[in-house]
């Protein structure tokens, strides 16, 4: 696999695929047009002062807001929107609340771990903070379900407590085809440590918005794995902000579910913070898996790292990953760096990746990013085979380690072998 | 006792520029226990006679045969050609990701034996030879050469020589970018394989360096896809004393 978008069945895959005005490949002038028709009101700064600075179309310039006339029904043609199926998304964009809320037939159940020492588990209204205090909806999909969600569902892990065991918010879909709207507040405080496991099973139309709030020298991972039926359809905005010295790591792996969107995005409270963002995907035929990354760097000093790997399998098996990367001019001493990397099993899938680097300042340690699709890499497996081991198994190692990369990120043992399993069962309908 | 013989060899690569020929007749004969050291400026051929020893779908033979005892190692893909007693230690090994290094040897070692190597025994193996060669214990939880400097990786490389076994090993440059304390670990290990089970081996590197750890039994210059020159140790005293030029002299008239 080469470190450059490839063809993939004679079709040009990556951001060469679509010309758009100031899209170049680097993707680094997105700032020119492409979203020139943006008139809303932003966050922080005066709209003014902000073009001045980068133009309406820069990723820190993208509306965000509370209210849903801001956002209005997407068309296809947005930039945020432009690689998503909407038809199949009409269920959750729709400004609806939960179906059945309140009573026993509502669409999803959760359970969430509980008893832990030091973890506080309670609900927040709106306005009740820090519910709205991180997550900013960016979407109409993330607004609808802010606006339609009465109780959030909140977790706190109070000042210095260390939580050995992962908490758990096991969220499982009753029905196919029927709405439901999710909120969930995640908070460490100051120099805490804790696992956040968010597992999405079973059959919805589901909205769901998670916002995470990094304390100061906390520690936090959040892994959300999307293991839905192939008939479930999930959109969902994670936010999170990343205290002083704290370090964050959100993992999100895709395997199930008919169309799959998830947002993950985070920023910066302070400095010196270390934050990842790790996705692992898996597409058959049929499958829509969208993901897209924000690292907004609008902090000096701070560190980001994005690797998102994903597999395609099937004629129509579609994956989407846009990774915006935002370095303000406020962050001087950065160090950043994103990755995609897509294998295509078998002819007919289709995979776009987009990585935009936006920069601001010339004062950075480093920024990088990469983007790669196709088939798995013949010196990979040239090195294997010359250590005498057969084709077959050295291709069979190949594309696992490719997809394990990222499950060992995942550092809950359990997790990562049931996924594994669940992998290798991927793997098998293709005999890979 | 075997034999490795290459005869009158010619390979080629595919370029943007079109077919380039690389190798234009090579012939040598290396028998168990035999140290052949192939010297030769950069560009001269000798890591495409290595990378075509082990397979590399790369290279293309357009002439010339390689036998490992009689067998036709050409018609051999890369793996057979390990299981057959062949191993490369290469310039620049791979990383491969996600992969551990201890499913890695074992996986290995279990295809070229042809049967998987017994736990208890294996794990010391395993680490006493890590120790040797100053590897540190948790590199075998690590994935394949990842995240691995340029000396670690050449060290891992000695590592499988020594776990594999193999009758024949080409050593590509294992010396270059390795400080002299690593070149002597690496040489040991080399040594070791050598004395143990009889290796022949086949020494390509640009400097004489490492022949101060490795005693070579014939040097061959290679100087524009040919042998040039062949003789014994002395030989590479007088390429360290003079250099390459006359050859290079010689290949321009």
């Amino acid at each position: 696999m080469t470190e450059t978008p490839e063809k993939v069945a004679g079709v040009e895959v990556g951001e060469r695929r679509i010309s758009i005005p100031g899209f170049t490949e680097e993707g680094e002038n997105l700032a020119a047009a492409t979203n020139a028709a943006d008139r809303h009101s932003h966050g922080g700064l005066g709209e003014s002062a902000k073009e001045l600075m980068s133009g309406s179309g820069s990723r820190g310039n993208r509306h965000i807001g509370f209210d849903l006339t801001g956002f209005p029904e997407p068309t296809g043609r947005e930039e945020e929107w432009r690689f998503t199926p909407l038809k199949k998304l009409a269920g959750v964009l729709s400004d609806l609340p939960t179906a059945n809320a309140g009573t026993d037939r509502e669409p999803v159940d959760y359970q969430v771990t509980e008893g832990l020492e030091g973890v506080v588990v309670s609900t927040l209204r709106d306005g009740e903070a820090p519910r709205g205090a991180v997550l900013q909806p960016a979407d109409r999909a993330a607004v609808v379900a802010y606006k339609n969600v009465e109780q959030a569902l909140h977790i706190k892990v109070t000042e210095g407590t260390e939580v050995a065991e992962p908490i758990r918010v096991d969220i499982t879909g009753k029905q196919a085809g029927s709405r439901a709207n999710s909120h969930v507040v995640l908070e460490a405080e100051p120099n805490s440590k804790a696992v956040f496991v968010i597992e999405h099973r079973g059959s919805a139309d589901f909205n769901g918005n998670v916002e995470i709030t990094v304390g100061e020298g906390a520690t936090v991972d959040v892994i959300s794995l999307q293991r839905w039926n192939n008939d479930a359809v999930h959109v969902g905005q994670h936010d999170a902000e990343v205290g002083k010295d704290a370090t964050y790591k959100h993992v999100a792996v895709t395997l199930g579910g008919e169309v799959v969107r998830v947002n993950s995005n985070f920023r910066y409270a302070a400095e010196g913070a270390e934050a990842e963002m790790y996705g692992l995907y898996f597409a058959d035929a049929g499958q829509h898996i969208e993901h897209r990354t924000f690292v907004d760097h609008n902090a000096p000093r701070n560190t980001s790292n994005v690797l998102y790997k994903g597999a395609l399998q099937g004629k129509t098996a579609r994956t989407v990953w846009i990774g915006d990367v935002l370095i303000r001019k406020e962050a001087e001493g950065t160090d950043s760096y994103e990755k995609n990397q897509n294998l295509v099993l078998t002819d007919g899938a289709r995979a776009d990746s987009v990585p935009n680097l936006e920069i601001e300042t010339g004062l950075i340690e480093g920024a990088g990013h990469a983007s790669s699709t196709g088939r798995f890499d013949d010196n990979h497996l040239f090195y294997l085979m010359s250590r005498g081991i057969p084709e077959d198994i050295a291709r069979q190692l190949v594309v696992r380690g490719f997809l394990h990369e990222i499950l060992q990120k995942i550092e809950v043992p359990a997790i990562q072998e049931s996924l594994a399993e669940d992998l290798e069962r991927e793997l098998q309908i293709h005999g890979n | 006792m075997s034999t490795l013989e290459i005869k009158d060899l010619h390979v080629s690569i595919e370029t943007e520029q079109g077919t380039k020929d690389i190798l234009k007749g090579v012939s040598l004969t290396i028998n168990s226990g035999e140290i052949h050291a192939i010297m030769g400026p950069n560009g001269s051929g000798k890591s495409t006679l290595a990378s075509t020893i082990a397979g590399h779908p790369r290279y293309e033979v357009t002439n010339g045969e390689i036998l490992l005892d009689g067998e036709d190692v050409l018609e051999m893909g890369p793996d057979e050609r390990a299981q057959a007693g062949l191993f490369l230690a290469m310039q620049y090994p791979v990383e491969v990701p996600g992969v551990s290094m201890t499913n890695f040897l074992r996986t290995a070692k279990t295809a070229i034996d042809g049967e998987a190597p017994k736990l208890r025994t294996w794990a010391k193996e395993v680490r006493e030879a890590m120790e040797k060669l100053r590897i540190d214990a948790d590199f075998a939880n690590r994935n394949v050469n990842e995240g691995f400097s340029g000396g670690e990786k050449k060290r891992v490389e000695i590592l499988q020589l020594e776990l594999f076994k193999p009758k024949f090993a080409v050593l590509d440059e294992t010396d270059s970018g390795l400080d002299i304390d690593a070149l002597r670990v690496v040489s040991e290990g080399v040594n070791r394989a050598h004395d143990d089970n009889d290796m022949g081996t086949l020494l390509i590197t640009h400097y004489t360096r490492i022949l101060n750890y490795i005693k070579p039994d014939y040097v061959h210059v290679f100087v524009d896809g040919k042998v040039a020159e062949q003789g014994g140790p002395d030989l590479a005293d007088e390429l360290e004393a003079n250099g390459y030029d006359r050859f290079l002299a010689a290949a321009a008239a």
